[in-house]
């Protein structure tokens, strides 16, 4: 049992500075840093001060709702210090590196000799359990659920994402230990979604006790809400996990070896970088060694990709789910007659430029805005990037009023911010959708919890 | 550029001056001179090129053909008129007086729609504390191409004025406006005013010099009036066939008469895909089928007019390619957009056979749909709802 889903709606934004297929260096951080904004909704409580002493695998944070769900240190090392923001906020956890990495022990055992219960104590005591995120709102799931399903997304069609194929290949043992565990949470089906553009990797096309459906199309046939969608689309009521194949990984690791093993494939990326290529790095790391003398001046640094990563400092670190590094021209610069200009440099989804006729075209895209927030006025853009039956202007519109009856109606359950980054991009209003999605999210779990 | 730049900058205003018009002048400038180099910060870290004032002036690079044939109409007609050209003749004598006795005529139109228009949307701008938003470009541009070359001039700001306060900014400005804000300004001044925008007279301008006279059989009736009165055989007797409609040289609003140069302002929209190919598509359609079911029927000559005939006189295809297209009052949703277009199409030809007196037809069936369309959309969208929930009972 297997699903064909092409995607039709939606576009491939084509950048310079795509990764060459090779690992070119590996850098052991000096310091990492866990950033509980990169857990939407989440509101941690310490388990660590400054100067304490950490393993890989110690908490730093803990979830003030589930507080079983932990958030450990991907290295061994000494916590240096503690940012706090507006009311005393927490927005970093900095961990100094040891030379060499201490790991706590956690359970290691093959999974399907283990319990439910086992396996979901293991995930949370690790800190590997937060990879795991749920649908409905977009966030970290929830332990206590039995999902209908668990959607594993292993292609990311995002602009120069790295190749999740590339990335896992030649880690079969390790991929089908975490897939083991994953069935076990289930009442239903895992579900692995591979590219079908192209041959699958092996590590994916032989990977057992799952579905495996083939997406092919444009992006964002990647995003897992599009292939939940296609395949087996949430109700209201019903929950749906989701992770990334690479996540996947980490969750292997941790039953195989009794560890919570933190270390990544980076792609670092972009026209800035003079030579884009993958790195292996650690999750939390600090970036300044992986760009020094790698790229150019003037670059805006993400942690992520250019639709939905986070902007950083050349100082900062990078995000817990990113599995890309990119540095983009920053903008800026104000463009004379840039409404009327023929644009063969501009990539852009209307037919106004020229770079329409070059269909192949790499662009160098900055980070200019291209035009000022206005209201809604130009109609049928959403729609054109945007494979869901769901309305999406109609369910932004919902959100910005709060209605909600009329968002739950409109699909809210089934969508997040990710997938309304393409409406984003090709949007004339300049309308910054993901915030809104996001914000029509956390007010609805609120709402409901 | 960075000169301008400089001297721009040196001429900026305090936006919390003790003069706010100011300021939105001199942003309203700034920001038609250079986009401004705003940066993303959240969200997606890159952006589309385009932007709500370039789509708004592909709209306008659109009118261009319709609006240089106009012009030079408004002289063609009028040396017709004065018998200083035969019938017939359309481009070989006066090509260059036609073109600048138009000129003459259709510039202070223009003007005065822009300079009046632009003046209400930049105080409202400063009252509300906002930038200015680009919507009035193509409105300026459309009110005087569906007005009638003798209409004057005060009339025209004075519509211009009740369009853009009551048409678009007691709802909140562009992008929030009900009716069309062009076809509003035209419908104040057809109820207002109604013998400077209809009947005989206004159509083409008749104004004598010494010595001229204007010729025998004129009549100045435009080719829709003509049709009620006679249907295809009238029309033909006044050089309107299918063909010569289609082209254009007939009597009519400005920018109205010559389907030929709206068609091309049609493909630049299409070809941009800033005009939605649904709408257009459809409200031809929806005119060519009751001008077809008109034909069956049959009680009068206008009855017996061929569709292809109906669609190529008066402001149908104006208002196909211009005003149904409008993305702000016409529906929103692709399904919606096929019926919201047809039936503009069905009731603008039905209002124009039926009502002699509302000859153009084609506006009162915009304005009339602009305002079901949002009813039109909830229809699609509670389909969708409906559907989407069915597939619960589906999987039970």
């Amino acid at each position: 049992m297997s699903k064909d889903v092409k995607i039709s709606k939606g576009a491939n934004i084509k950048l310079k500075g795509v990764a060459d297929k090779l690992h070119t260096n590996t850098f052991i951080p000096t310091e990492i840093v866990l950033k509980p904004s990169d857990f939407p909704t989440l509101t941690p409580k310490l388990s660590v001060k400054v100067g304490d002493k950490v393993k890989a695998g110690t908490a730093l944070f803990f979830n003030k709702e589930i507080e079983k769900m932990l958030f450990t240190s991907p290295i061994s090392g000494e916590v240096t210090d503690i940012v706090r923001g507006e009311k005393r906020k927490i927005l970093e956890v900095k961990v100094k590196a040891d030379a060499e990495t201490q790991y706590e022990s956690f359970v290691k055992a093959d999974p399907s000799t283990l319990s439910k219960e086992d396996i979901i104590a293991n995930l949370l005591k690790s800190g590997v359990w937060p990879f795991i995120r749920q649908r409905p709102y977009d966030v970290i799931a929830n332990p206590s659920d039995t999902p209908k399903a668990i959607h594993i997304t292993a292609l990311d069609t995002n602009p120069l994402a790295p190749d999740y194929g590339f990335i896992a290949h030649g880690k079969d043992a390790v991929f089908q230990a975490g897939l083991n565990a994953l069935t076990k949470l289930t009442s239903g089906k895992v579900h692995l979604n591979v590219n079908g553009n192209e041959n699958a990797d092996s590590v994916y096309a032989n990977a057992k006790n799952v579905q495996i459906n083939k997406i092919s199309g444009p992006h964002p046939a990647g995003n897992v809400g599009v292939q939940i969608h296609h395949i087996d689309p949430i109700n209201k009521g019903e929950v749906v996990w989701t992770l990334k194949s690479l996540d996947v990984l980490v969750i292997g690791k941790l039953f195989k070896e009794g560890k919570f093993d933190a270390t990544r494939s980076v792609a670092v990326v972009g026209s800035k970088v003079k030579k884009p290529a993958y790195v292996k790095t650690v999750l939390g790391a600090n970036i300044n060694a992986i760009i020094k003398d790698n790229v150019e001046e003037g670059g805006r640094y993400i942690s992520g990709n250019p639709l939905t990563g986070t902007q950083i400092s050349e100082n900062g670190h990078l995000g817990f789910y990113d599995y890309q590094l990119t540095v983009l021209p920053e903008g800026g610069n104000n463009q004379f007659f840039g409404w009327m200009a023929p644009g063969f440099d501009k990539f852009s989804l209307s037919g106004t430029f020229f770079s329409k006729l070059m269909p192949n075209k790499e662009y160098d895209l900055n980070t200019n805005m291209n035009g000022e927030e206005r209201n809604f006025v130009v109609t049928g853009e959403y729609e054109k990037v945007f494979p869901f039956d769901i309305y999406p202007v109609q369910l932004i519109k919902s959100i910005l009023v709060n209605d909600i009856e009329a968002m739950e109606n409109l699909g809210i359950y089934e969508v997040a911010p990710e997938d309304f980054a393409l409406c984003e991009y090709a949007c004339t209003s300049k309308t910054p959708a993901q915030h809104y999605v996001r914000e029509g999210l956390n007010m609805l779990k609120k709402e409901m919890a | 550029m960075k000169a301008l730049d400089d001297i721009m900058q040196k001429l900026k205003p305090k936006a919390d001056g003790k003069f706010p018009l100011a300021y939105t002048v001199w942003d309203g400038m700034y920001t038609f001179l250079f986009v401004p180099g705003h940066t993303n910060h959240k969200g997606v870290h890159i952006r589309d090129g385009i932007d709500l004032k370039r789509t708004m002036v592909m709209v306008i690079f659109a009118l261009i053909p319709a609006l240089f044939f106009g012009i030079y109409n408004v002289g063609h007609q009028h040396f017709l008129a004065i018998g200083d050209v035969v019938t017939g003749d359309h481009v070989c004598t006066l090509f260059w007086d036609k073109f600048i006795f138009g000129a003459i005529k259709v510039l202070p139109i223009i003007i005065v729609s822009y300079g009046v228009g632009l003046g209400v949307e930049f105080i409202f701008a400063a009252l509300n504390k906002h930038a200015i938003q680009e919507g009035f470009l193509v409105s300026g541009m459309l009110i005087p191409l569906v007005l009638p070359v003798d209409v004057p001039l005060w009339m025209v700001a004075v519509a211009t004025i009740f369009a853009v306060v009551i048409g678009k900014e007691v709802f909140g400005g562009t992008g929030m406006n009900i009716v069309n804000v062009a076809l509003t300004a035209r419908a104040f001044l057809f109820f207002a005013y109604p013998t400077k925008m209809s009947g005989d007279e206004v159509w083409v301008n008749t104004s004598l010099e010494e010595g001229q006279k204007i010729v025998d059989g004129f009549s100045g009736a435009t080719p829709l009036a003509k049709a009620v009165e006679g249907g295809q055989e009238a029309l033909i007797n006044m050089n309107a066939s299918v063909m010569e409609s289609f082209i254009g040289f007939i009597p009519g609003s400005i920018g109205e008469t010559s389907t030929l140069a709206i068609g091309l302002g049609a493909l630049l929209l299409l070809l941009t895909g800033i005009a939605s190919w649904r709408i257009m598509l459809s409200t031809f359609v929806g005119g060519y089928v009751m001008a077809m079911l008109f034909n069956l029927w049959g009680a009068n000559p206008f009855m017996e007019l061929t569709p292809l005939h109906q669609l190529v006189i008066g402001g149908f295809a104006f208002g196909a390619v211009f005003m149904a297209t409008d993305p702000v009052t016409g529906s929103q949703t692709n399904t919606g957009k096929y019926i919201y277009g047809f039936f503009i199409g069905f009731f603008a030809i039905m209002i124009r056979v039926f009502n002699p007196a509302y000859p153009e037809g084609v506006m009162l069936a915009i304005l009339f749909m602009n305002i079901m369309a949002p009813l039109i959309d909830h229809y699609v969208v509670s389909a969708n709802i409906k559907r989407r929930l069915k597939r619960v009972s589906v999987n039970a």
